[in-house]
């Protein structure tokens, strides 16, 4: 009898072990909020304001995310996650997605056990040096000591780089972006190395962001994505197509100030369908038909989140480049709507 | 005598049979029912916690294997106390880790000791400002979190010092000391090598491939150590025999001294000196900032510690035996020597074993400024590049466990031959 009742708990928590793998939405709309991992604070892509709000291209997406499914874009807790923490913490269900400069890799994809729902922003490493260096090539950094972030496949793409070229380095680990600048700032390392994209972002927060060159060597592909849990097909659904109606927005020109107007119905079948007027597919994905609508409000389509965050108005300067859409020599390309 | 029961008087009970109840009632079963239950639930809980795991493993579509430490690493580490590169495997990388974080605890603990003693007996003198010194001392360490320590020296290292680049040019505004041999940078400091003329190579025990040459050099000076104490054993015993101790300290220097200085000058041992070459020096022995940081704040840390016990050690000894050895007409020196301190051991060694497993313990917080010991190879980036977060993390336990229990058997046995010998 007690025998039993105790291969009953096993069997009951083995169970809600289980079923809580695979009802992220129903967590998320009990809980009233999304919580969605972000990098420990990167100018453009994710940081707080002067106001304590977090901002930027990536919280953007969290944002669209939390519209879409709460109808609040500020329902988001951001949960600050460095490089070795990030994994860990989806994982262990402590986030819900993570919108930060993670690489989509095969082992990461595979072994680790996460899903990438899409690339939010193609990237690749390059390489921060002063001006005062004279350095103008990465072939000329044999010697060096290079500031790096520990945890990340540009540790590894480091490695590779300079093997392929014959060259020593002397790799200097460090935990956080804010760190990284701290040091290279102090002299500490010659060169600082992460994505193209992260190097702009932390040079614009530089005093003097003209004293600091950006090589010309592009040493990876690093396509930075979205990702969730493996095994959670309603809430991977959700995070993709939810990505996919900000890229598609852009294309099919719905932005945050036609948005509204268009919601009404249009001649055009695939907005319609995206923006819920035909069909249903808000209730396949679980949720109400104008969640597109609300994901596109919440802070613009792809274009708008780009141009505001860390497009070549801002300070931050990134040229559309490979992020373009695919009608404009880019890759960002929305697989139908239908 | 009175433990005599006579039998008479002896109140025979009657042989019960055993109930049920009595596991429960009876003071002769209760505690073992009580043990037993708890073991029961401890066991429960055990299973519980692997079933869990298991299961969660299960869910989450991944297995329990240790076959990621024969694979390729692909990451670099800056300080290799042997050859590794970032093609050889995630077991290798864990293992230079773990010699990284002996080498700062060997490093941190007789930066502690050293400290300690002399901050300890210091702290006793008659002299008032000495005193109050090493009064502050100890509290401004002991009370602020080493974390802190660690990190305000990582900073004063990177933002105090000069760059490379700053010793390069006619007019340098940065020079190197002590003869042109040391240079103090912001990534390190660089200090002359020892490096042989004549080297013997070296030889491979297991992973490891020691220099013949440097294990000779050890060699050497424990065989030096020894003929020294066998000189002072032999001085001992002419003393007791003949009352008069024969002079041996030109003895002691000739056989601690002269066999290594032989040996260096047949190897053709020279200095080879840091130069600036590139973006960096280049030569010499490379103490990084991360090395020096940790160090300094895990010795002096730490040492704010041992001062406390080499303290209270030394006041455990009464002032009797000072003035016992006075009255016997010893000097002050040898009255701390060879009265006071062996008997102050046997209560600071204790203590000292606990502060030796801190400072191991707390090379873990290598990561805060970029050491790469155990925790941030193999808890670090090897975890985080394969995902294999319990396996690492049980691996990582089990090696500091290991060591330890290393130290604190090695400091049992060194307690034991101090301790007071009770007959």
């Amino acid at each position: 009898m007690k025998k039993s009742v105790f291969v009953g708990a096993f069997a009951a928590t083995a169970f809600v072990a289980g079923m809580a793998q695979a009802q992220t939405l129903q967590a998320i709309l009990d809980r009233g909020e999304l919580n969605c991992g972000v990098s420990t604070g990167l100018a453009g892509f994710s940081a707080p304001d002067a106001n304590g709000v977090w901002q930027g291209f990536d919280v953007a997406k969290c944002r669209a995310i939390a519209a879409a499914v709460l109808d609040d874009p500020m329902a988001v807790n951001f949960v600050p996650t460095t490089g070795q923490t990030r994994f860990s913490a989806l994982a262990s269900g402590e986030v819900d997605m993570l919108a930060r400069n993670t690489t989509w890799t095969f082992t990461r994809d595979i072994d680790l056990r996460l899903t990438f729902v899409g690339t939010n922003y193609y990237d690749g490493q390059g390489f921060m040096v002063t001006r005062e260096l004279g350095v103008s090539s990465a072939t000329e950094l044999d010697g060096a000591t290079v500031c790096i972030q520990t945890g990340t496949t540009t540790e590894l793409n480091l490695a590779d780089f300079f093997r392929a070229n014959g060259m020593d380095y002397e790799p200097v680990p460090i935990e956080t972006n804010a760190e990284a600048q701290q040091q290279y700032l102090a002299g500490a390392c010659d060169v600082y190395t992460t994505d193209v994209s992260g190097l702009a972002a932390t040079r614009a927060s530089f005093e003097a962001p003209g004293d600091h060159v950006i090589l010309p060597e592009v040493i990876s592909k690093e396509p930075l994505g979205l990702v969730v849990r493996d095994g959670d097909k309603e809430w991977e659904g959700i995070v993709r197509w939810t990505l996919m109606a900000l890229i598609a927005a852009e294309e099919l020109g719905i932005t945050s100030a036609n948005v509204a107007e268009m919601a009404q119905g249009t001649d055009m079948p695939e907005v319609n369908r995206l923006l819920g007027t035909e069909g249903d597919f808000g209730a396949m994905l679980g949720l109400d038909s104008d969640w597109a609508v609300r994901a596109i409000s919440a802070a613009g389509n792809y274009g708008e989140i780009f141009a505001a965050n860390i497009g070549d108005q801002t300070p931050i300067g990134l040229a559309r480049g490979l992020n373009a859409q695919w009608t404009q020599g880019g890759l960002m390309y929305a697989p139908p709507f239908r | 005598m009175s433990t005599t029961t006579d039998q008479r008087y002896t109140k025979v009970e009657p042989r019960k049979s055993f109930h049920l109840s009595m596991l429960l009632y009876d003071q002769r079963y209760r505690s073992i029912t009580i043990q037993v239950f708890f073991l029961f639930m401890l066991m429960l809980g055990a299973a519980w916690l692997i079933d869990n795991t298991v299961n969660n493993l299960r869910a989450l579509g991944k297995d329990f294997s240790f076959a990621f430490l024969n694979n390729p690493a692909g990451y670099d580490i800056n300080q290799r106390p042997i050859e590794y590169n970032s093609q050889m495997t995630h077991g290798r990388a864990a293992l230079v880790g773990l010699l990284n974080t002996l080498i700062l605890a060997v490093l941190a603990c007789v930066l502690a000791t050293i400290l300690g003693v002399i901050a300890g007996v210091l702290r006793l003198s008659n002299n008032w400002i000495v005193g109050r010194l090493m009064t502050v001392y100890v509290e401004v360490f002991r009370n602020i979190p080493t974390l802190l320590w660690i990190l305000i020296f990582g900073a004063i290292m990177t933002e105090a010092m000069p760059a490379p680049s700053a010793f390069r040019g006619d007019a340098p505004s940065a020079s190197m000391i002590f003869n042109e041999s040391v240079a103090i940078t912001n990534r390190g400091v660089y200090i002359p090598a020892i490096m042989f003329e004549r080297d013997l190579g070296s030889f491979q025990i297991g992973p490891v491939a020691p220099s013949i040459s440097w294990v000779l050099v050890i060699v050497i000076i424990a065989a030096g150590i020894w003929a020294n104490k066998q000189l002072i054993a032999h001085a001992t015993r002419v003393q007791n025999a003949t009352g008069v101790r024969p002079k041996t300290w030109w003895k002691s220097i000739l056989v601690l001294l002269g066999p290594i200085i032989l040996f260096f000058f047949a190897m053709g041992a020279h200095l080879e000196y840091p130069e600036l070459r590139g973006f960096n020096f280049a030569g010499g022995t490379h103490l990084r900032n991360s090395l020096i940081a940790m160090w300094l704040g895990l010795g002096i840390y730490t040492g704010a510690f041992v001062a406390e016990n080499v303290r209270s050690g030394i006041l455990a000894i009464s002032k009797g035996q000072t003035e016992a050895a006075f009255a016997l007409g010893l000097q002050p020196g040898k009255t701390m020597r060879l009265v006071i301190l062996p008997q102050a051991l046997r209560v600071i060694i204790p203590p000292l074993i606990s502060q030796y497993l801190n400072i191991t313990k707390n090379t873990s917080l290598g990561l805060a400024v970029g050491y790469m010991d155990l925790r941030s190879t193999l808890g670090g980036i090897t975890i985080n590049q394969t995902g294999r977060e319990l396996e690492g993390m049980m691996l990582m336990m089990l090696i500091y466990l290991a060591i330890s229990l290393t130290i604190s058997g090695a400091m049992n046995v060194y307690n034991s031959r101090v301790k007071l010998k009770e007959r």
